[in-house]
């Protein structure tokens, strides 16, 4: 069963069109890789699935899940550097949009939480400062948030940009977990080959149109370009 | 102690105590958050559109805190906006907003009633002289940003850390930036009655920064930024009284010595 389906999506940046006409299917499990070039409009087309301020036309639908039960890893963090918040109140921002009144979650929440910090193998680090994390920490602790808010899909804004190469496969073989373990993926990334080799799908942007299909099509696909 | 009682016996010296507490609070809550979204300079911007607001009011013969509030959550809610586009900047929006307020006010009360003892109260405070009156509107008005702040906590913290994200996850925040422009605006103007159009916005500020110094988490800045104005207060206070000084200048000066202590006390920590 598709969990959204896209058709026909075009947006638009003040008034200049950004992509056009885009139309693919996202399964429940399934890993898709967007790629493209710059301004090709790569994270347009997230922020138009996530619902945030961009000018579009054509229709996104949901099943199974709503809107706000995405999880969503925005593009490297644009926080303050000195923003005093500990990696367990980042987290547990994730569960902000559920109707949560005065400063404490409940049990429930809170051990919903904890198992997701200990999926992503972070749980020692809870009580530590946010800020003061590596890079590599801190993505990890976001895609944690993300999770939080989650219910069957996570988006993922180029996880791994800036990341050393260490921290890159740790995070995803944690991407490449959370798919086995039912949660599909919509990840946007600058590594072709390193697309083709973890996503089922992939979605490649271009200025003369786009193309979706499995891996394996995308590979024949370009092939015959050359 | 016994300075400390007689000060008790007074009245007006109660009231003022209870009203300056509870502003305390609310302006140090509001600050953390405007400190951390980069809006420092909006209390200052708005206090001078209040004292503008104020000084209209007592040409008119209306009465100016009354007065002030809407005009004054008008401006914030326009600060704010400006704040978000290209063409003008947030900080050279709250500039231009602030002086052209003052110079109306300052123009319009020289024309009307002249320079007198009530526009001096609006530029430096006067806590000592509150009315009963006006010691009811700060008190509601600062029981109601505690409560609202404690309410809404989780999503207030959501939204300050991460505007998008907070949305996606179905937090509503552009209303929370909307109830965080009308408590400021309030904090201001009630504010300004106390300590003065031209030192109001340092006890938003102050609190949160010294705070800063010393903690990691996000809940650890709020109560701390709480105790630290709360403190910073009730000693500026006792200092004005003893030195008959303004009271607003002694608190602000007792914020900048928890400030430089807390400064050094995170120093001393990182070694």
């Amino acid at each position: 069963m598709s969990l959204i389906t896209v058709k026909n999506l075009s947006a638009y940046y003040e008034s200049r069109k950004v992509f056009e006409d885009v139309s693919f299917t996202v399964d429940e499990g399934d890993y898709l890789c967007i790629i493209g070039e710059n301004g090709s409009g790569k994270t347009t087309l997230m922020k138009a699935l996530l619902g945030i301020d961009i000018k579009h036309t054509g229709t996104v639908l949901y099943s199974g899940f709503c809107k706000k039960e995405i999880g969503w890893l925005p593009q490297k963090n644009q926080h303050q550097k000195d923003f005093p918040a500990s990696v367990k109140e980042v987290i547990m921002s994730g569960f902000a949009g559920k109707g949560i009144l005065g400063a404490f979650y409940s049990k429930k929440i809170k051990e919903q939480a904890k198992q997701n910090m200990r999926l992503l193998g972070i749980e020692g680090i809870a009580e530590k400062s946010f800020s003061e994390l590596s890079g590599g920490q801190q993505q990890k602790v976001l895609l944690c948030r993300a999770l939080c808010a989650a219910k069957k899909v996570l988006l993922l804004d180029e996880p791994v940009t800036s990341l050393d190469e260490a921290a890159s496969e740790e995070m995803y073989s944690l991407i490449k977990k959370l798919n086995r373990d039912g949660m599909a993926i919509i990840m946007i990334s600058h590594d072709i080959s390193r697309a083709v080799a973890e996503a089922e799908h992939i979605l490649s942007l271009s200025n003369n149109g786009f193309f979706f299909g499995t891996d394996a099509e995308y590979v024949e696909h370009v092939k015959g370009d050359i | 102690m016994e300075f400390i009682t007689q000060i008790f016996s007074y009245p007006f010296a109660v009231r003022a105590i209870i009203a300056g507490l509870l502003l305390s609070v609310s302006a140090a809550l509001i600050g953390v958050n405007l400190v951390l979204k980069r809006f420092s300079m909006l209390g200052d911007g708005l206090s001078h559109v209040s004292f503008g607001a104020a000084a209209v009011g007592l040409a008119c013969g209306v009465a100016p805190l009354q007065f002030s509030i809407p005009i004054v959550i008008i401006a914030a809610f326009l600060l704010l906006r400006l704040g978000r586009n290209s063409k003008i900047n947030g900080d050279a929006a709250t500039a231009i907003v602030s002086s052209s307020a003052l110079a109306v006010g300052i123009t319009v009360a020289t024309l009307t009633t002249g320079m007198n003892t009530d526009i001096s109260n609006y530029m430096f405070g006067s806590i000592l002289a509150l009315g009963k009156g006006e010691v009811v509107v700060a008190a509601v008005c600062g029981g109601m940003i505690i409560a609202i702040y404690v309410l809404f906590y989780q999503k207030i913290f959501a939204v300050t850390f991460d505007e998008d994200f907070a949305a996606v996850t179905g937090v509503k925040a552009k209303w929370y930036n909307s109830i965080n422009a009308v408590l400021t605006a309030v904090t201001v103007v009630i504010g300004m009655r106390i300590m003065g159009a031209l030192l109001i916005s340092s006890i938003i500020t102050f609190p949160a920064l010294s705070s800063m110094r010393i903690c990691k988490h996000y809940k650890c800045t709020v109560i701390v930024a709480a105790v630290v104005s709360v403190v910073s207060f009730l000693t500026g206070l006792l200092l004005s009284f003893a030195f008959d000084i303004p009271a607003g200048a002694a608190v602000v000066l007792t914020n900048l010595a928890a400030f430089l202590i807390l400064s050094l006390v995170g120093k001393v920590k990182q070694i």
